[in-house]
């Protein structure tokens, strides 16, 4: 048993599981719902064990460190926060619905990082910059973040759909869109998942700059990663204040949530790509 | 009159505040995209004379410490200031208001509201409620009115000075960057092993900086990877005063030495083709110890020892065998190959000869002084203690107006309850307490 085959069943597990939730949704199966629940728990669990099986593996390397180091170990971590968030969430809130929307994120993050070839699964070494504690908070603050942003765009994308179409008008709207919770439910919920990643986001942040100041006497570089990761900042501060101005609630703070969530994909994985800078161990 | 108090409502809209944080999140994506901080001639030569004068009078090679960057991070903090003291009297005022002078019929009119009735008489049942309240974790207060009696409990009322916290903390943040911009400096040094220095040199602009001490780089190491990769490097660096020793300590990347406000962070090295050979005699325990360039012969004439490195072993520019050739005295020379940083005995005579190679390494240290960061830590913390209680902690508020029913001998009892946000779950915790007061 290797932690990349327990990460590749994980990938295939979350695939069901989304798929459980397109047939509950399309054929209004709920009774199907605790089933798809319990598939979500099982994929997690299996990725939780894949994730600490690599821990183990990389001292049994002689090299230990935390599995957060690398594209293909944060990658893998982002799908397990966005699957954890989004269980704690169904369970907060019961929306029955939501994991149509946030799985298929936690399964495509994994499809990448298993199936990629631009992505290295080796568990490498670490160099010296990277062997602080600093990093371990850092990562962990930043993925929450991103993975309550993640659930807000695929709430977004929720409430979208649900006013499509006179969905909101005529109540309950066409018949396959019934399932989806009332407009004002899930703008509740984005609002909420925002305001939860903005501080994780922040934490993200201020973990990267303290660590930052430890390793090379500076905290802020404005090197691209850590600006986008402001600029990403600020269109969720702005979000935050737009409703006390324009009223910008429902559709606007929808796609306020996917344009947030472009931005938090840049920051993370386009930075490395199309921008240099001090986080291009990223790339590996 | 009227003007001033345009421009003051101006600086303290909210409108204004999106207005600089969409310039800010756009404007910065450009020093994403064009680099940063290159010498004049990288722009001419990348863009174009043209474009590259364009850039100049932008200021776009330096963009974040640009004058209209900086202005606009002003515009941001005159905004901030503005709108606290703009909106900060309301805001205690609903903090201090005295919320038993609220009229009945307001009650009547809040969205969560319960009304039932208890067989006892006011005063009885005021004070049984007050019980239960306190019990529940509220603590009420109380007062009559003409009709009845009016309890009120509130919690969280603090939590609305949680959005004033985030917003000075930018500017604590602010503040501590601009004291470390004016008071602070960042330079470097590269410090060859057994060498000293007083000065180092200014990031930008190369210029040197005097330490106003000395700092002395005894020796450094590095680890390697089985796969050859470096794994840990540490300095080990004395602070000197005077010619005094005050301080020695072994920094790591992530374990900087600090003296006088002045860090020294270890940043990267440099492999030498020179070399560090100590001698030490035995019985005397007489040593010394050379530096000595590659395949040259070195003199120690009070010992009668001449000696040099004539080969050394080694991946990419690290050594890991070196090959020594010494001559003692009239004794016949000999070769020999000691590993890297350790000793060979070589007997000689009636004497032990301990001779130990290293290659040789320049120190790199990233060198800061940085006398604003604590404030730029004090703001980050009010920063997230801000945003937890702006986001998690609400002003919660209760009233329980008790007047005598129709019959005259018991009392009906209206529970009315709001919350400046969190509306669901204060409805779901309101719900809660009015059924555990109604028994
Ligand atoms: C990057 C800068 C800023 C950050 C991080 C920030 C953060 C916040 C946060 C977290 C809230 C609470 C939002 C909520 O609970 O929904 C808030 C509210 C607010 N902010 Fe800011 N803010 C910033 C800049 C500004 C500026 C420049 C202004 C100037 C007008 C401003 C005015 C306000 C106002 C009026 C509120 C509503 C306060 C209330 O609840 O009464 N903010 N801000």
């Amino acid at each position: 048993m290797t932690s990349s085959l327990l990460l590749g069943i994980t990938t295939f597990t979350y695939l069901l599981a989304t798929l459980c939730f397109v047939y509950i949704f399309v054929f209004k199966a709920y009774r199907a719902y605790f089933f798809a629940i319990t598939v979500t728990i099982l994929a997690l669990v299996i990725q939780t064990t894949g994730i600490g099986l690599r821990w183990y593996e990389s001292y049994a390397m002689g090299i230990g460190h935390a599995p957060l180091t690398n594209m293909y170990e944060s990658v893998v971590f982002f799908s397990w926060t966005i699957a954890l968030l989004y269980l704690l969430m169904e369970w907060k809130f019961r929306t029955r619905i939501l994991g149509l929307f946030a799985l298929p994120f936690a399964f495509l993050a994994m499809a990448y990082a298993s199936f990629s070839t631009g992505i290295s699964k080796e568990i490498s070494p670490l160099i010296p910059a990277l062997q602080s504690n600093w990093l371990i908070a850092h990562v962990i603050t930043c993925f929450v973040g991103y993975a309550a942003f993640t659930v807000a765009a695929g709430l977004g994308l929720m409430f979208l759909l649900k006013i499509s179409k006179g969905g909101e008008k005529k109540k309950g709207g066409s018949q396959l869109l019934a399932a989806i919770p009332e407009p004002d439910i899930i703008e509740d919920l984005i609002y909420k998942s925002m305001l939860f990643g903005f501080i994780w986001l922040t934490a993200g942040i201020i973990t990267g700059a303290v660590w930052a100041n430890s390793a090379w006497g500076t905290y802020w570089s404005w090197d691209p990663k850590e600006t986008w990761s402001l600029i990403t900042w600020f269109i969720y501060a702005i979000t935050l204040h737009s409703r006390y101005t324009r009223g910008w609630t429902g559709k606007p703070l929808a796609w306020l949530a996917i344009l947030g969530f472009f931005s938090v994909i840049f920051t993370y994985y386009g930075v490395n790509f199309f921008l240099s800078g001090l986080h291009s161990y990223g790339s590996g | 009159m009227k003007l001033t108090n345009e421009i003051w409502g101006f600086f303290a809209s909210v409108r204004l505040a999106i207005f600089t944080l969409c310039s800010l999140a756009l404007t910065s994506i450009i020093g994403t995209v064009i680099p940063q901080n290159k010498p004049d001639s990288w722009y001419v030569e990348t863009y174009g004379p043209a474009t590259a004068q364009f850039f100049q009078v932008l200021d776009i090679p330096d963009m974040y410490g640009s004058w209209w960057f900086l202005i606009l991070l002003g515009l941001l903090c005159a905004n901030l200031i503005i709108c606290s003291i703009d909106r900060f009297p309301t805001t205690w005022r609903l903090m201090t208001i005295n919320q038993l002078a609220v009229h009945p019929d307001r009650l009547q009119g809040m969205d969560l509201r319960q009304e039932w009735s208890l067989p006892s008489p006011v005063g009885e049942s005021a004070g049984q409620l007050s019980a239960a309240l306190a019990k529940a974790g509220w603590k009420p207060a109380s007062r009559e009115i003409e009709t009845g009696t009016l309890l009120f409990a509130g919690k969280g009322g603090w939590s609305r000075i949680g959005v004033y916290v985030v917003h000075i903390s930018i500017l604590v943040i602010f503040v501590g960057a601009i004291i470390g911009n004016i008071l602070g400096f960042k330079g470097t040094v590269m410090l060859p092993e057994g060498e000293s220095t007083t000065r180092i040199f200014a990031f930008n602009s190369s210029e040197p900086i005097d330490l106003g001490f000395e700092i002395l780089c005894d020796s450094f190491t590095v680890d390697y990877y089985p796969n050859g990769m470096p794994k840990e490097y540490a300095s080990v660096l004395t602070v000197r005063e005077n010619g005094k020793e005050i301080l020695k300590q072994t920094i790591e990347v992530n374990q900087p030495l600090t003296y006088r406000g002045i860090t020294f962070y270890q940043s990267s090295y440099q492999a030498y083709k020179d070399f560090i050979v100590s001698i030490v005699i035995a019985p005397e325990k007489i040593g010394k110890v050379f530096t000595i360039p590659y395949q040259q012969e070195m003199e120690w004439p009070e010992q009668n020892i001449r000696f040099g490195v004539v080969n050394a072993e080694g991946m990419g520019d690290r050594v890991t065998r070196i090959k020594i050739w010494m001559k003692h005295g009239e004794q016949p020379a000999s070769t020999f190959w000691v590993e890297n940083g350790k000793d060979a005995a070589i007997p000689s005579a009636d004497k032990t000869i301990a001779v130990s190679a290293k290659q040789m390494f320049a120190t790199g240290l990233q060198v800061a002084k940085d006398p604003g960061v604590w404030l730029v830590y004090l703001g980050c913390c009010l920063m997230l203690i801000g945003l937890y209680v702006s986001f998690f902690v609400s002003h919660q508020r209760l009233w329980l107006l008790l007047r005598p029913d129709k019959g005259g001998t018991g009392t009906s009892i209206l529970l009315a309850g709001a919350s400046n946000k969190n509306q669901t779950g204060f409805a779901r915790s309101f719900t809660r307490l009015a059924d555990r007061l109604r028994g």
